[in-house]
């Protein structure tokens, strides 16, 4: 453990606050905390955009970007050279105010979940007590944005990406929670700083984190499907499918407000990996007890660039999905799956500790998982179609 | 099982991510303006003239016909035919074109102007880096730009231009043999008219001396 330099931060803003009159301190600790993550989670997304592009030539056999600087690495300078300086266009018949706040509101309500997530030991702007439930909270103000966006430019193709992107979020919106509600279970808090030092400790040199029992593995799982969903991410981007309704509720945007749009998706996909990091990977905390002289905000920025490369692999593989399909993932196998292992939580929490708690628990989520697959799969048959006059 | 088709999808796009990185086999890019492929030989991209000899405009092999300025489909070659006559290559005089334009932004590559010239003067191109920052000027090339060697027909069409070049070298041994036959023909006739002319010329000779005698006789 090297304490200087894993508060080295904390310290340096305590440092800095100390010459700040008392009257303007609460302001300067705002400011102080808040600034470097408008700096990082930005610089963050467009190293992301870089390396995701490259992830994904590779992933089809092809090089990515590799001409502008060092191995194409500053391919988001140009491309934001490239987004500033382009027209900014307005539809005429578009609500201006509105179509003009919708890609603002998006990237606020992006920035403003990072308040609760700690990336680090004392690391975390406000440690709220009811901090899980204010991040899922401002995440739904997202859906707002978007539905602004896609009303306020008064163009079917944004209607229809909007009215699509209403529905998934507004579907997964219930998984994700019910997801993350186990650990709140779990946890006895709804503080994100509770939850992450009760995964600190150490069992011989594995960590206690939630992900490694049945229903934290099973919740994990579900919680990462549920925020591939809620980013509009591939498999699940169907608002913003390019082959169906073009570019969804911003078809509408150009230049800088379409890269505003950008960042605030890659931004809320950080921000869900963040909390899920929190939630079941132990936040900050070292994988295991003989790497904890690594810095703890070292490791989240590890697990959270783990998280992302998931991220891009899963896009790099599966298509699309049918929207019915989408709903039916949601409504039929995620939400039940997702209630059933809150009732297995609920077991863990009032069985005696041991091989035994883990094996019923395990058997209990996995049993009736695999029939509901089971039977999900059967539901499914293609019948003949007859047509009435085609014939 | 349920998700053996993700897991399945997933490994093999893991296998793509790492082979792309192992065997270079895998990427099919081509990295252009370092890397290009290997041009077969029908490539064509738009017409040059072929010049013989060492000076391009001297020996332009194009006598401004105006065939292809004619057949040309649209409209892209401009031709203005010079008032004197130059002597070509071999050193016969011919005409040349003054000025020989080709607009290649309106050029459709349909290689028509090949097809028709009766004195193979004007080929296929394979150069591709044709653009141009100057949109008119930088795409309507002149007869200085135009005008390429022989060689350099040879090295981008072989087969063609050993076709062309084989042609060539039978025409002008005809040409030279029908030249060197017309010269003995003119000097088997320059011989002969001579001979006669002696011949003639003798029996002249002879014939006053013949006459005289018989005159001299009736005048002595």
């Amino acid at each position: 453990m090297t304490p200087s330099l894993d508060q080295i931060f904390v310290v340096a803003k305590q440092t800095i606050l100390g010459h700040v009159p008392a009257a303007a301190q609460p302001l300067a600790s705002a400011v102080l905390s808040v600034i470097p993550i408008l700096v990082i989670f930005p610089l963050l997304f467009a190293i992301t955009t870089v390396l995701e592009r490259k992830g994904l030539g590779r992933i089809q056999n092809r090089y990515g970007p590799n001409r502008t600087g060092p191995a194409g690495f500053f391919q988001p300078v140009a491309d934001g050279i490239k987004s500033l300086t382009k027209e900014d266009i307005v539809p005429l018949s578009a609500d201006q105010a509105v179509h003009f706040l919708a890609p603002v509101l998006l990237a606020a309500a992006s920035f403003l979940g990072y308040a609760v997530l700690p990336i680090g030991r004392n690391m975390v702007i406000m440690n709220m007590n009811a901090g899980v439930l204010f991040f899922f909270a401002v995440g739904s103000v997202v859906e707002l944005a978007v539905f602004m966006a896609g009303w306020s430019s008064r163009s079917k193709y944004s209607l229809l990406g909007a009215m699509r992107a209403i529905a998934q979020m507004i579907s997964y919106e219930v998984p994700l929670v019910l997801a993350s509600v186990v650990v709140i279970m779990q946890a006895g808090s709804l503080s994100t700083v509770a939850i992450v030092e009760k995964q600190a400790g150490y069992t011989g040199i594995f960590p206690h984190w939630f992900v490694f029992t049945p229903w934290g593995i099973v919740g994990f799982v579900l919680f990462m499907i549920a925020a591939t969903a809620e980013s509009n991410r591939s498999p699940f981007d169907l608002p913003e499918g390019e082959s169906e309704i073009i570019a969804g509720y911003y078809i509408e945007y150009s230049g800088f407000k379409f890269a505003l749009f950008f960042l605030g998706e890659y931004l809320g996909m950080f921000a869900t990996s963040g909390m899920a990091i929190t939630l079941f990977l132990g936040g900050w905390s070292a994988p295991f007890s003989f790497l904890q002289w690594i810095p703890s905000y070292v490791w989240f920025f590890a697990k959270l660039l783990a998280l992302i490369a998931g991220f891009i692999w899963i896009r790099g593989t599966l298509p699309r999905l049918r929207m019915d399909q989408l709903m039916a993932l949601a409504w039929e196998f995620i939400l039940p799956t997702a209630i059933l292992n809150m009732l297995v939580a609920g077991v863990w929490r009032f069985m005696p500790a041991g091989i035994v708690r883990w094996l019923v628990c395990a058997v209990i989520l996995a049993v009736p998982c695999a029939l509901l697959a089971q039977g999900l799969k059967k539901k499914k048959k293609f019948q003949v179609r007859t047509y009435q006059f085609a014939e | 099982m349920v998700g053996e088709g993700i897991l399945k999808g997933l490994a093999e796009t893991a296998r793509n991510f790492f082979g792309s990185y192992v065997g270079k086999d895998r990427l099919t890019t081509i990295q252009y303006p370092e890397e290009r492929l290997p041009q077969i030989e029908a490539t064509r991209s738009f017409p040059f003239l072929v010049f013989d000899g060492q000076d391009a405009q001297q020996g332009l092999r194009c006598v401004a016909c105006q065939i292809c300025e004619k057949e040309c489909p649209p409209k892209c070659i401009l031709i203005k035919k010079s008032a004197d006559k130059k002597p070509d290559a071999v050193g016969k005089p011919q005409f040349y074109p003054a000025i020989f334009d080709i607009d290649i932004s309106v050029c459709m590559s349909c290689q028509i102007c090949v097809e028709v010239c009766p004195f193979d003067a004007i080929k296929m191109d394979v150069d591709y880096n044709l653009s141009s920052d100057d949109r008119f000027g930088g795409l309507m090339l002149h007869k200085e730009q135009l005008a390429k060697s022989n060689q350099y027909y040879n090295e981008i069409h072989p087969t063609e231009a050993t076709a062309v070049d084989t042609f060539f070298a039978e025409e002008r041994a005809k040409a030279e043999a029908k030249v060197k036959a017309a010269a003995e023909a003119k000097a088997a006739a320059e011989a002969k008219a001579a001979a006669d002319a002696k011949a003639a010329a003798e029996a002249e000779k002879a014939a006053p001396a013949a006459q005289e005698q018989p005159v001299g006789g009736e005048t002595k």
